[in-house]
């Protein structure tokens, strides 16, 4: 069970490695992480997170009532309840879960953008964070300045017990001092190359490529 | 879940926010939707963001004004704004200076966006044409209301669905009513069909040209009608004697307990305030299980916050 273990990263690396590159008519393209991986992938995040966060037993009555899952829309949010319900299922509890929209908190509004213009969308999160240990969710770490907007945001609805960050894929690019906790898939990505999550709920089919 | 379906390439484009008429149903739609995220920053326990964090917005209100006034500031400080109040009586404008000269020594201070109202129609756009910051229009003479016209389609949105289909009865002093135009504009472009009535003292001159129905009798339309917005009486507008008392308009024009009983049960009763109690409408509707009235109010600090989130979003693209 390659997927359990502590370095379950490079485990799941090797792995990758070992695949044989699927070219498709895509020029340019490479799939990382196919349907079964990306399951895979959450279902390994799902067991490091049941592992290290170690809610109290249900029944201890406490402010402090453990987990939560918040996913950064708009792939983060589908990760989020994927985890969400793969922790519920182990942990025999519901895990509750919201959805972040990070767009009043980025730090490019002020800036043009070459790409789409960013657009603001609800926060979902029916919930009270304060105290709660809260695994926030995305598809992709890269320079990190995401993570930190969504982390003001959350601190500007509580005050959460701790923020813990889950992401499928990890790529170099950093710009910020910020890390993954938990961590799916790292991903070797040229500094010109972009990667791409598609999941099921909103693209129709599970797939990350890099192009 | 109800996601990423909306992922069209729609781009906000507008700097200057002058009315709803020239408006595309895709822009008004795009405010509404933008207006939903904003509305969740007012029930947290921390209600600000920081989108305009170092900007500054100048409330330039040449007319009264307390509801409209308020609102836009307190959605500019819920975005990080830094505001500044400028109203007729405590400025140079009484000493002559002109609308221009007044705009552009704000402007010199290195202000943002200018939320103006005015008694002429048309300032909000000679304001735009002749200064570099953004222009939110809050109401000029008999012309538009936008924001007002907005915040009125999103609660109908929000207690109906959509608006498409609906029948609306706009009710009152339309002659002297900007909230009127601006929700004609805004209604009949989301697909409502929508009835002027009042005395015809109190129909403008123009409505023959208007895209929608007149009636000079509510009795005859608040059987049919799935909203109605009670306009104030405005006291302070009308010149001459346009009805004979007010006691005789609320007997034909106002909007009482007996008049209610005959309307749809799922009516919505809209009413832009502030009220006239026993005048347009009853108190008793007013506060009663179909008024929307301090729905329209919490809605409008979110329409605003949008507002003047997409104007300033344009202009930082240059664009507009």
């Amino acid at each position: 069970m390659p997927y359990r273990t502590a370095a379950g990263i490079l485990c799941q690396n090797r792995q990758a490695s070992q695949l044989q590159p699927i070219h498709d008519e895509r020029v340019n393209m490479k799939v990382i992480l196919n349907a079964e991986q990306i399951a895979r992938t959450i279902g390994r995040l799902a067991d490091q997170i049941a592992g290290a966060e170690t809610p109290r037993p249900a029944g201890t009555s406490s402010s402090d009532n453990g987990l939560a899952i918040i996913g950064i829309r708009s792939r983060g949010e589908i990760l989020a309840q994927r985890l969400a319900d793969r922790l519920s299922q182990k942990l025999r509890k519901s895990i509750p879960c919201g959805t972040l929209d990070i767009t009043l908190y980025r730090d490019d509004l002020n800036a043009p953008h070459s790409g789409s213009q960013p657009q603001v969308r609800t926060t979902e999160i029916g919930f009270d964070i304060d105290g709660k240990v809260i695994i926030l969710v995305d598809d992709v770490l890269y320079t990190g300045r995401s993570a930190r907007a969504a982390m003001d945001a959350l601190i500007d609805l509580g005050r959460p017990k701790a923020i813990r960050l889950a992401v499928l894929v990890e790529r170099a690019g950093r710009e910020l001092p910020i890390q993954a906790d938990y961590g799916g898939c790292k991903a070797e990505v040229r500094p010109e190359q972009s990667v791409q999550v598609s999941l099921v709920e909103s693209d129709g089919k599970d797939e990350v490529v890099v192009e | 879940m109800s996601i990423i379906s909306r992922g069209k390439t729609f781009k906000w484009h507008r700097k200057h926010l002058l009315g709803l008429r020239d408006l595309s149903v895709d822009e008004i739609n795009y405010i509404l939707d933008t207006a939903k995220g904003f509305e969740q920053i007012s029930t947290r326990s921390v209600k600000k963001a920081p989108p305009l964090r170092g900007k500054v917005v100048v409330n330039l209100f040449f007319e009264d004004s307390t509801r409209t006034r308020n609102s836009f500031s307190l959605a500019a400080n819920r975005l990080s704004a830094d505001v500044i109040e400028f109203t007729q009586k405590a400025s140079s404008v009484s000493k002559g200076e002109t609308l221009l000269d007044t705009a552009r020594n704000l402007e010199a201070m290195g202000i943002d966006i200018v939320v103006i109202r005015h008694s002429a129609a048309g300032a909000p756009m000679l304001l735009s044409r002749n200064i570099k910051a953004c222009v939110v229009n809050a109401g000029d003479g008999y012309c538009e209301h936008p924001t007002q016209g907005l915040l009125d389609v999103y609660t109908i949105r929000e207690m109906k669905g959509t608006l498409a289909g609906l029948k609306i009865a706009i009710v009152g002093d339309i002659a002297h009513s900007r909230v009127a135009r601006s929700d004609m504009w805004a209604m009949t472009k989301l697909g409502a069909e929508v009835t002027f009535v009042g005395p015809p003292t109190l129909m403008p001159a123009e409505v023959g040209r208007l895209p929608v129905k007149v009636s000079y009798s509510l009795d005859q339309v608040i059987e049919q009608v799935d909203v109605v917005n009670m306009l104030r009486i405005q006291f302070e507008r009308l010149g001459g004697s346009p009805f004979p008392s007010t006691r005789e308009y609320s007997r034909y024009f106002g909007l009482t307990v007996e008049r209610l009983q005959r309307a749809k049960p799922e009516i919505l009763v809209m009413h832009p305030g502030p009220i006239n109690r026993g005048l347009e409408i009853e108190s008793e509707v007013a506060d009663g299980r179909n008024s929307v009235i301090l729905r329209q109010v919490a809605n409008g600090l979110a329409v605003r916050m949008a507002v003047l989130f997409l104007v300033n979003q344009a202009a930082a693209e240059n664009l507009g």
